[in-house]
């Protein structure tokens, strides 16, 4: 004979295991409901069109030798890289206009003039240093490599003004959008080159911190 | 800065025809820089000869001479000015360049890339005389700082003279550089400045160290 308690039991137990199968079955078609409505308000392809943001152009001038600010809004991109990338694209495309204060018709090559842009923090000695002053051991300032299409390199003119312009206005402009960006360093189709058209050096890094001396204050 | 070089009574001038040989430099169609760089050389220089004042060139054909050699002799002339001439189609007028070194450069580059930086102080106050004399004689200039591979490794005061076309001439921008006329303007002004270089370069000899 089964003892009464033993009977009262199985029937607690049982309605626990009906409550508990229940409570997990809702919850299972709750969280199911809210998979869906994520899926549905996620897009499944990117959008075409980046929203449209500040930035800042350092606009080389040929007639007086200087860069000239220009405040614009464009489509940008969330990654540092193509971010940089977008906006130097945007720089290099307002030198292939036929009234450019700066023309450089390599600009206008079909293909874009900046083959890649990468962000990289600066290799600094002072990280032991940083870290005993009690700052953040991790370098602060960032290398930017600029990687040139080859196409715009070989199109572009030869002179001392019209090759450091470029350059300048890349070092420049990459500081004015990125302030943690301190050295810039080009490649050309992937390649370090001697000069860009025959003058202005690529073998070295060049300071955005320079860039003031030689276009901010003149001889 | 360093002391000053030990007095000489001889007034050096380096005059450095850039490019040359296998190395045109800027180029478009029948146009070539060093053609241009090599007139403008061999004119100042009998300018400034006639003038009693002793210049050392780099190149006096049309030559093949790698950076080194023509900063071995530049060195090697002791000069109290050196300037290294080119000629762009892009822009107009004629730009001054000084290296963008620092009087004292920190050790971001290598020490033969960075001789100049010793006399910076100098070359800016050789371009300010230049600058004078071009704006004097009428011509367009524009003065700027920048890496520049020759000049960097100079020990003389040195700028690099780069002349692009006269716009206002309504000539084409090759038909201008070709201009004998503009090329002896220009010729005259610089060798204006140059003797008024050494004139300064004589009172400060001549003043206490
Ligand atoms: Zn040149």
């Amino acid at each position: 004979m089964i003892p009464r308690y033993q009977t009262v039991l199985f029937f607690l137990l049982l309605a626990a295991s009906i409550l508990m199968g229940t409570i997990l079955w809702q919850l299972r078609n709750r969280e199911h409901q809210h998979l869906l409505q994520g899926e549905q308000s996620t897009p499944t392809q990117a959008p075409q069109v980046a929203p449209a943001e500040q930035a800042t152009l350092m606009v080389a001038n040929d007639a007086d030798d200087s860069l000239v600010t220009r405040a614009l809004s464009l489509p940008l991109p969330q990654s540092p890289n193509a971010r940089a990338r977008a906006i130097l694209d945007k720089l290099l495309d307002l030198y292939a206009t036929a009234d450019a204060s700066h023309p450089v018709p390599g600009g206008a090559s079909p293909t874009s003039p900046i083959d890649q842009v990468f962000l990289l923090p600066v290799r600094t000695a002072g990280i032991a240093a940083r870290r005993a002053a009690g700052k953040n051991p991790q370098s602060e300032s960032e290398l930017a490599v600029v990687n040139l299409a080859g196409a715009f390199a070989a199109n572009h003119p030869s002179g001392i003004e019209t090759e450091s312009l470029t350059v300048l206005s890349i070092c420049a402009t990459l500081h004015a959008n990125f302030p943690r960006i301190t050295e810039v360093h080009f490649l050309v189709d992937g390649q370090q080159r001697e000069t860009l058209a025959g003058h202005a050096d690529l073998t070295r890094t060049y300071l955005t911190s320079d860039v003031a001396v030689t276009r901010g204050a003149q001889p | 800065m360093q002391a000053p070089p030990a007095p000489t009574s001889r007034f050096v001038v380096v005059l450095d025809a850039a490019h040359g040989g296998d190395d045109s430099g800027g180029h478009s169609g029948s146009w070539n820089e060093k053609s241009v760089t090599l007139a403008l050389s061999v004119r100042l220089r009998s300018l400034l000869e006639a003038r009693g004042i002793a210049v050392v060139t780099t190149r006096e054909s049309d030559t093949t001479v790698a950076s080194e050699q023509r900063i071995e002799i530049a060195d090697h002339a002791n000069a109290q000015a050196c300037l290294s001439l080119h000629a762009s189609l892009s822009g107009s007028g004629i730009h001054l360049f000084a290296s963008s070194l620092a009087p004292t450069e920190p050790a971001h580059f290598e020490p033969w890339r960075t001789a100049q930086s010793a006399s910076i102080t100098r070359s800016l106050a050789l371009a300010g005389v230049l600058n004078s004399a071009l704006l004097h004689a009428g011509m367009a200039v524009t003065l700027g700082r920048m890496a520049l591979p020759v000049v960097d490794s100079l020990t003389c005061p040195a700028l690099a003279v780069e002349v692009s076309p006269d716009r206002t001439s309504g000539e084409s921008p090759v038909d201008s550089l070709n201009d004998p006329g503009y090329q002896a303007h220009l010729a005259d002004a610089l060798a204006a400045a140059l003797l008024e270089w050494q004139a300064e370069e004589g009172h400060l000899g001549a003043g206490p160290s």
